[in-house]
């Protein structure tokens, strides 16, 4: 078997001492950071990612990886016990699990969590192992019309599913399509909105975006809001679900599972559309859907599991398109590019043991993460008690020197400086900074493949739509557009988005 | 009642989104737009500009017929307070060293909150000191001195 091989070869990667190292202190980190509250996994990312520089690119992301799915089970803890989600994903699970946890069974709703979390982990990461090198092969006959419509779709996706209005989310696209091209126009060589600075030269970096637009406009936010909330941290003590509990969680597991898995590797719908759907669908399954919100440990399961799936399933547009699935996936295929690797679907051929070094990873990460997570979880739980004003100095100094790093200049700190009043600005305007930075990765692909598009079919727009593959992707791109459009749609959808909102 | 223009979040947002489509497509005329065939690099600029404006008028039409206002008080004082800790910082490190820079934002950035408590964030500055200095010039090996006095290079 091909994919038996190829996971050989992966888990030869992975299991070296030091690739092992840097996947638990991935995972470690990731979920240190991850409790604390208000951190998700996209600032634990932006805030460590300097720290990755100096790995060689296979090490690296799977610390990164590691950072990430350790971030989002971390997140998790805190939404159970502190009714904070450091990122939206885990709201859902809040919903539930903190409801659990006001019952005196956060125990129970932590453990189920956490095993959710792994089936869904170790599940869909089987799925990316064989369907992953499917996607690689079909993505080798893409041309440069096919990139442009499938990224064109990603960025619309990505608007609809951020909720709030549809426009502005469009909007919020466009301007990071228009970040993203400052720079040096790799065609002509030209300088653009770079207004003479040297290091804007490169880009804006990534870091200076994420950090600027999430950690710092979100330590205003929570600054500005006064808010006392109740944490549960001393009533963690009998973990073990009962037998009930278990059995009512293992259906929503896997439903959860697959659902998580089939959206994230859809390009633009992130872990929390995921997570929000796995929950809806258990709320309609359930016998007596009055118990949601009030403590229903399959609130609790469903999304855990899904929004897990959907992380590790994020992989396969990421590493074998190199297009991002969502804002972390935009940071990581960001850190693989400063490594000097262009993401895309020859890195599977001409790369094989990161692709699949990083699969048998996730294996192993999932693994640690439970190990890690079960055992100490009075230890995390303590941590959601670190007051936040200890804590956002703490994020700020990681994320000013990481940023002073980049080239080491205090301009791309002063830019990230000028990037976090535009986060507020935009967070108090109520549009959405994850099409903003899904908009920034793609800008410059996206800009490149409609250049050789238009060259090479001389100029016609036609080729967009003579082609059957980007055909396609235009009209359920279209498609989506219109069913946002027409009104009883809308109504439903803002509907969906309130309660997901809870 | 319909809140003013200044307190209108849609109103606000769609200006916004003119200012900054106005300025790229402005920016972009002083480059080469090309022609379909052969974009030139200011084809993609000039285009995604005036998308963004007219994105943005829509944007401000419907805010002005919604009406829907701001949510809650902005916080410019969090704001400014942890915008001059981090422009402090990046300009303290060109010149005095991380551990002095450091102290400064963690200080300063501390202030912003809501409460400040001085041996608290006396203790927190020197964690934060040890940690970064730990992390970043021992682990990473970065090239920054911990402290120096450089000015009027």
């Amino acid at each position: 078997m091909d994919v038996l091989s190829n996971l050989a070869l992966g888990f030869g990667v992975a299991l070296t001492l030091k690739n092992l190292a840097y996947c638990f202190l991935g995972v470690f980190l990731g979920t240190l950071i991850g409790v604390l509250p208000g951190i998700g996994p996209l600032v634990t990312i932006a805030m460590l990612l300097p720290i990755t520089f100096g790995l060689d690119p296979v090490s690296s992301l799977i610390m990164l990886a590691g950072i990430f799915y350790g971030a989002q089970y971390g997140g998790s803890t805190t939404a159970i016990l502190v009714n904070m989600p450091g990122e939206v994903s885990s709201a859902v699970t809040a919903i539930d699990g903190y409801q659990m946890a006001r019952q005196g069974r956060a125990g129970p709703a932590l453990a189920t969590a956490a095993m959710a979390s792994f089936v869904g982990g170790i599940l869909s990461t089987l799925i990316v192992a064989f369907f992953g090198p499917l996607v690689g092969r079909w993505a080798l006959e893409f041309g440069a019309a096919e990139y442009f419509s499938l990224m064109l779709m990603g960025l619309v996706f990505s608007a609809v599913l951020s909720h709030g209005d549809l426009v502005k989310a469009l909007a919020m696209v466009v301007i990071g399509l228009l970040l993203g091209i400052v720079g040096t126009d790799v065609t002509s060589g030209l300088p653009r909105f770079s207004f003479g600075i040297p290091e804007l030269l490169d880009g804006v970096g990534f870091t200076v975006v994420a950090v600027g637009l999430f950690a710092v406009s979100e330590i205003v936010l929570n600054l500005a809001r006064n808010e006392k909330v109740e944490v549960f941290a001393k009533d963690v003590k009998n973990l073990m679900p009962t037998w009930a509990d278990m059995k009512a969680a293992a259906m929503p597991t896997l439903r959860g599972t697959a659902l998580g898995s089939f959206f994230g590797a859809l390009p633009g719908i992130t872990a929390s559309v995921a997570a929000f759907s796995a929950y809806m669908l258990e709320k309609k399954l359930a016998k007596d859907p009055s118990r949601f919100g009030h403590g229903a440990i399959e609130g609790v399961a469903a999304p855990e599991a899904a929004n897990n799936a959907a992380a590790q399933t994020h992989f396969i547009p990421t590493l074998t398109l190199g297009i991002p699935a969502s804002a972390v996936m935009a940071l990581m295929l960001g850190a693989l590019t400063m490594q000097g690797i262009q993401p895309g679907p020859q890195v599977m051929t001409s790369k094989p043991e990161l692709f699949w070094g990083l699969v048998a990873s996730m294996f192993v990460g999932n693994v640690l993460l439970l190990v890690l997570n079960l055992p100490l979880v009075g230890l995390w739980a303590r941590l959601t008690q670190v007051p936040y004003r200890w804590l956002f100095p703490a994020i700020l100094v990681f994320a000013c020197v990481g940023n002073f790093s980049l080239n080491n200049s205090a301009m791309d700190v002063y830019l990230c400086a000028a990037i976090g009043v535009l986060g507020y600005v935009f967070a108090k305007l109520d549009c959405q900074p994850a099409p903003l930075i899904l908009g920034y990765v793609l800008g410059p692909m996206l800009e490149e493949n409609l250049r050789r598009a238009l060259l090479m079919s001389d100029g016609s727009f036609a080729v967009f739509v003579t082609r059957p593959i980007s055909l396609a992707f235009l009209v359920v791109t279209a498609l989506i557009l219109l069913a946002m459009v027409l009104p009883g749609l809308r109504r439903r959808r803002e509907l969906a988005v309130e309660e997901a909102a809870g | 009642m319909k809140p003013g223009l200044l307190d209108n979040r849609d109103f606000l947002a769609g200006l916004l989104f003119v200012a900054f489509g106005a300025g790229g497509f402005w920016v972009a005329l002083s480059y080469p737009f090309g022609s379909v065939q052969q974009m030139g690099p200011g084809f993609f600029p000039r285009a995604l500009g005036a998308i963004l404006v007219g994105f943005g008028l829509v944007t401000m039409v419907r805010g002005l017929r919604s009406g829907v206002r701001v949510e809650g008080a902005w916080g410019w004082f969090p704001l400014a307070m942890l915008t001059v800790a981090i422009v402090a910082f990046g300009y303290l490190m060109e010149h005095v060293g991380l551990i002095p820079s450091l102290v400064v934002l963690v200080v300063a950035s501390a202030y912003a909150g809501k409460e400040f408590r001085g041996l608290e964030v006396a203790i927190l500055a020197a964690v934060m000191c040890a940690m970064a200095a730990g992390i970043f010039i021992w682990g990473l090996g970065l090239p920054y001195p911990l402290f120096a006095f450089e000015f009027g290079r």
